[in-house]
């Protein structure tokens, strides 16, 4: 009974979007870059992906199985967890790895904490932010050449672009994803085609990744290049990382990014500015899944602070006001 | 409380599930994270609260008739220093090594909140050897969680589980992972452990309760 006397802020506007055919769009949207990833670096990375969203869904329903909830395991929500996390490997990780991945979403991260809707963090990014500390050799190391296959013996190309801000890539390399990196980051151009579809068909507001992407170019532009302002690459720093995918497809999760239009662009530009300070300043190469986290543990305040104007107030209040008029 | 004044069995057991300090009441958080990232760490961090409950527990109780109400906080300080100072110098003397990894968290077991509760909670308003009880019951608890918890990040944070210079597997099953050891890793265990528990107090009292109702 609980469950079904649920107050919301108004206006309340009954959608004909349901839970399954949102997530099937993220599903779909999210098919280009896995097929980019699996043509980009072989064989191996569609097995890794294959294995995180079997072994999402499959968490799922034993965890509702045994603890006697409803399983709902067709609503594609666990899909796109093990989908969005196998994206974030690195594509010679060793298969067990997603498959704990995983596991360790669903239940550490989302079910625990009561299922779709109640988490406080995005699964996905959760779980790669457990397997980077749990294994951070093979997280920081397993890459792969695109096309050839061949084990990566020197830093991922955003290492260097941190350091010497020079990306040594052509912008159609990089469009292409024709670099070392996770296996769903790298190809821009499915990133691309996937994140205009979901904006086209109104599942994800335009301003996260807008304000995520800019703040981001903004940033490198400013102090990509050391030892001096404003001459950096602003280009190869949102193509380089994980910032696409991130921006599109993680920092725009219904249940842990803002619900109102000022606060996804805050969000946006408070994950664009984290991302950049790792990224320059901090210990890692890559800042994007602590950025996000980071914006999801915030999100509560930001909602609680950016509130909506109340039909009528404002303006003609104020101005009500000063001409001695009644207010309410 | 009354009734179970004289039923020492009672003080003893009841530390393990319902007052278990870990998991239903959530004192001690401190060492609980801070160093079980092994059994052994976790054994003696355990032996070492041990000894200082019951030796604070049996004096607070003693004197629980002239301690001013007033002061009673201060005066416990007092009563619980006295033991960590002889753990923290016989740790010192016999176990050097064991000391240095304990560190600062066996002089920290002054301010510890399972000591300072059990002698608010229990020992200020009971008879010695119900509190001597007590303590031993807690103390066992505790230094029961810290194993399992130090167990359990041990052997998935380094793949295996060492008994001094024994070693358990000789050689680690699988790639040991890091975050284990680290805080994360000690939250997560000390939450699934919890968890875990929880459902099956909450499972064995449901059935208690259809079983008095039906009988």
């Amino acid at each position: 009974m609980k469950d079904k006397l649920l107050v919301t802020p108004p206006p309340h506007v009954k959608s004909p979007k349901a839970v399954q055919g949102i997530m099937l769009d993220v599903v779909i949207a999210l098919l280009p870059a896995a097929i980019a990833g699996a043509v980009l670096f072989g064989f191996r990375s569609l097995l890794i992906i294959l294995a995180s969203v079997a072994s999402a869904v499959a968490s799922e329903a034993i965890y509702q199985k045994a603890v006697k909830k409803q399983v709902t395991v067709n609503d594609f929500s666990a899909v796109i967890t093990g989908l969005l996390m196998a994206l974030t490997l690195p594509p010679d990780v060793p298969v067990w790895m997603p498959v704990i991945g995983s596991a360790f979403a669903i239940v550490i991260a989302k079910q625990v904490f009561g299922g779709l809707g109640y988490n406080f963090v995005n699964p996905a990014l959760a779980a790669r932010a457990f397997l980077l500390a749990a294994w951070p050799l093979h997280m920081t190391r397993d890459w792969l050449n695109p096309m050839t296959y061949e084990a990566l013996s020197t830093a991922t190309p955003l290492v260097g672009f941190n350091v010497t801000g020079q990306s040594g890539l052509t912008l159609t390399q990089m469009l292409l994803g024709q670099r070392p990196g996770s296996i769903g980051e790298t190809c821009i151009l499915a990133l691309l085609l996937g994140g205009v579809y979901l904006i086209a068909r109104d599942v994800i507001d335009y301003r996260i990744p807008v304000g995520y992407l800019g703040t981001l170019a903004v940033g490198t532009w400013i102090f990509g290049k050391p030892g001096a302002l404003f001459q950096g690459d602003p280009l190869s720093g949102i193509l380089l990382g994980g910032a696409f995918i991130g921006a599109f497809f993680m920092a725009t999760d219904y249940v842990t990014s803002p619900v109102t239009p000022r606060g996804r662009l805050f969000m946006g530009i408070g994950a664009g500015l984290i991302t950049l300070m790792i990224r320059l300043w901090g210990g890692y190469p890559e800042g994007v899944t602590y950025a996000i986290l980071f914006m999801n543990l915030v999100t509560p305040l930001i909602d609680r602070y950016v509130v909506p104007r109340y039909y009528g107030s404002g303006h003609d209040a104020v101005a009500r006001k000063a001409a001695g008029g009644e207010t309410r | 409380m009354n009734e179970n004044k004289t039923f020492l069995g009672y003080d003893f057991v009841k530390g393990f599930i319902k007052e278990n300090p870990t998991f239903a009441l959530a004192v001690g958080m401190c060492p609980t994270l801070a160093v079980t990232t092994s059994l052994v760490n976790g054994f003696w961090m355990g032996v070492a609260v041990i000894f200082v409950l019951t030796f604070s527990n049996v004096f607070v109780s003693l004197l629980r008739k002239f301690i001013p109400d007033e002061i009673r906080i201060p005066v416990f300080i007092i009563l619980i220093a006295t033991p960590v100072v002889i753990v923290e110098l016989v740790m010192k003397a016999y176990l050097p090594a064991m000391y240095d990894i304990l560190g600062i968290f066996v002089p920290l077991i002054v301010v510890n909140c399972i000591i300072i509760h059990r002698a608010e909670a229990f020992a200020y308003r009971n008879r010695v050897l119900n509190s001597a009880m007590d303590a031993l019951g807690s103390g066992m608890a505790f230094t029961l969680n810290l194993m399992v918890i130090g167990a359990i990040r041990e052997f998935l944070g380094t793949g295996q589980i060492a008994f001094g210079s024994a070693v358990f597997p000789k050689a680690p099953l699988f790639e040991p992972a890091a975050v284990m050891l680290t805080p994360p890793g000690g939250f997560i265990t000390l939450g699934v452990l919890m968890a875990l528990l929880n459902i099956a107090v909450a499972r064995v009292s449901k059935r208690k309760t259809t079983q008095s109702q039906s009988g």
